[in-house]
This record gives structure tokens, C-alpha cells and sequence, in this order.
């Protein structure tokens, strides 16, 4: 990792940039609207999500067909595709209960703490406490399962 | 086309901010991925980024995975923090006037060295459990909202669209059961 492009730690940075104000400017960082989409207030979120796939998926189709590799990694362009299991239905199910519950998920929480929300270091700190939770508990339960170096 | 007035009216009720916040605010959100996926062909989610940072503190094996890749996901969380701020400091400030902002229909605005900052009303009991639930399914479902939602989706991914619908089902049901309980807010 020593010998990346000295532009890609910039590259990923603006990007970021992006995506955070994205996130405030749809005010998707902002948990009282997440949770007035999921009780059927406004359904303006929709375009959220949906937007954002939208142009990331014409870059996911076009790129591989107008270059073989990224600039910057030499990777080759691939989409994200991850395999399917009952992991997926587990924990999409865990993760909705908490999205319900709290109106954040993790980029907007990100977002969300640069917009002012101080009292979001609440949900990041449970984040942080859930993740090493899990982590824990697979780490034992299956240290013999090969390990997948996913990108998301 | 036929403009019905009724069936204009009843779409209005289901956009009470009307769409083009949210289009802007999602096209913006897509052209950050872009961004990086153009320069680097990765897909970036936000998700990884709690347990890659996990690494830095943890020898679980777990964690360890992504020892390669927490440097770059520190940057573009730090990335995705002051985005956040930009946004606070020119829109949401007033400095940049947009009829797409309102600035206060929920939570608090208060103000720091000029900049106007923003802070939910939403209960922190709410926020870390609902956090802690977050942490354990985003990483054992294998994305969040931006991996699966944004990355998998835009990659027609089967697996991300199954899990979207999963954690989309799971949370209404539960932002209206949490609701129907008179929790607010």
C-alpha cells in the first residue's frame, strides 16, 4: 500500500467531500428526515438513494467498456458484487431494526457530525460497540472460514 | 398527458419538501462514489470503515482484513465529515442560497464562529441502540445504505437488492411500530 499513486489518498478524499455534502444537502443526514420517510411522511428520501445509484451504476456499466484500469490502482473496473447468503437477510434484518429505531446509517451519521449534530456521537459510538461486537464473536466462531477482502 | 388536479394533489401529500433536495443531494452522493470508482475502481461504502478503523486497536482477526484498506477509508470518512461542514458553512450558514433548503423544520440550529451548524431532537437512548444494531448488521449483512444501496444497487447486484429490500422492509416496520409506541422524537 506503500507504493499507491500520490494522488489517490486525495482522490478518495474529494470524493468523500462529495458524498458528505450530498448527504447534508438532501438533508439525509439529518435522522428526524430518515425517520419521516420510514413512517410514510415524505417519500422525497426515495430519490436519495435511487439518484445516487443511478449515476454510480452508469459509471459501474460505462467505465469497463472505455478502460481497463483505474488510474490510480491499476484495479481493474469491476462492480460490487458480493456473494449471497442468509448473512445478508440476518443482518439487513439487524441493520433495519436499528435504522428504524435511530434514523442513521453510517455515511449520513458521518455527514451528520460535520453538519453540527453533536449528539450523533451517540449513534457513532454504538456503531463502533456493535461492529466490535460482531467482530468479536465472529472472530471466534469462525476463524477458519477464508477471509473475503470486500471494497465497500 | 391529462393533468388530473386530485392526482396531482394526493403526489404532493407523499412530497410535502417536494423531490429536488433530495435528487440533488443523491446525484451529489452518486458523484462523490463516482469520483473514487473513476480514479481508483473501488466502490466505496461507508460501513467498512467501523471495522476497518477497529484495526487499528483490535487483534481480532476479524478485524484484520482490512488492515489494507483502513488508511484510505480514515480519509474518506474525514472526507465525508467535512463535506457535512461544507455544507453547513455555505448552505446551511446562508452563504449559499438555495430554495431547495429549509433550515429549520426539525432539530436545532445553533451557531459556532459564524458557521450555522445543525442538532437532531431525536433521543440519544434511540441513537445508541439504534447505532449498536446498525454496527452488528451493516458488518454481519455485509453493507449499508452506501454499499449495498448505492454501490450494489448501481451494479445490479442480486445480493445488495435483496438486502435493500431486507433492511428497507425491516426498518419501516420498525419506524412505525417505534412510532405507533408514541416515541418522539
Amino acid at each position: 500500500m506503500a507504493d499507491r499513486h500520490p494522488l489517490f489518498k486525495p482522490l478518495i478524499f474529494v470524493g468523500g467531500l462529495i458524498f458528505g455534502f450530498g448527504l447534508g444537502f438532501s438533508q439525509m443526514a439529518r435522522p428526524e428526515v430518515v425517520l419521516n420517510f420510514l413512517q410514510f411522511e415524505d417519500f422525497g428520501l426515495v430519490f436519495v438513494m435511487f439518484g445516487a445509484a443511478i449515476v454510480s451504476g452508469i459509471a459501474f456499466a460505462l467505465l469497463p467498456r472505455i478502460r481497463d484500469r483505474a488510474p490510480l490502482t491499476g484495479d481493474t473496473y469491476e462492480r460490487r458484487l458480493k456473494p449471497f447468503d442468509r448473512n445478508v437477510l440476518i443482518g439487513g434484518a439487524i441493520f433495519g431494526v436499528g435504522w428504524g429505531l435511530s434514523g442513521i446509517c453510517p455515511g449520513a451519521a458521518y455527514a451528520s457530525l460535520g453538519v453540527g449534530n453533536v449528539t450523533i456521537l451517540w449513534a457513532l459510538a454504538g456503531m463502533f460497540v456493535g461492529a466490535y461486537v460482531q467482530g468479536y464473536w465472529r472472530s471466534r466462531s469462525t476463524n477458519a472460514a477464508p477471509a473475503t477482502a470486500g471494497a465497500d | 398527458m391529462v393533468t388530473d388536479p386530485v392526482l396531482l394533489q394526493a403526489v404532493a401529500e407523499l412530497f410535502p419538501n417536494g423531490i429536488s433536495r433530495y435528487a440533488v443531494g443523491g446525484l451529489l452522493v452518486g458523484l462523490g462514489t463516482v469520483v473514487i470508482y473513476v480514479g481508483t475502481g473501488i466502490p466505496a461504502g461507508a460501513s467498512t470503515f467501523l471495522e476497518s478503523t477497529l484495526s487499528y486497536v483490535s487483534d481480532q482477526s476479524r478485524f484484520q482484513q482490512y488492515v489494507g484498506s483502513r488508511d484510505w477509508r480514515l480519509v474518506f470518512t474525514a472526507g465525508i465529515i467535512l463535506g457535512g461542514l461544507a455544507f453547513a458553512a455555505t448552505v446551511q450558514s446562508g452563504l449559499i442560497t438555495s430554495a431547495l433548503y429549509e433550515p429549520g423544520s426539525t432539530g436545532q440550529l445553533y451557531e459556532v464562529a459564524g458557521v450555522t451548524l445543525w442538532k437532531t431532537d431525536v433521543q440519544p437512548w434511540r441513537l445508541f441502540l439504534g447505532g449498536i444494531l446498525v454496527g452488528i448488521g451493516t458488518r454481519i449483512g455485509k453493507g449499508c445504505t452506501s454499499g449495498h444501496g448505492v454501490c450494489g444497487v448501481g451494479s445490479a447486484s442480486r445480493t445488495s437488492i435483496v438486502g435493500v429490500l431486507t433492511f428497507l422492509t425491516v426498518a419501516i416496520g420498525t419506524a412505525q411500530i417505534v412510532a405507533a409506541l408514541g416515541v418522539s422524537p
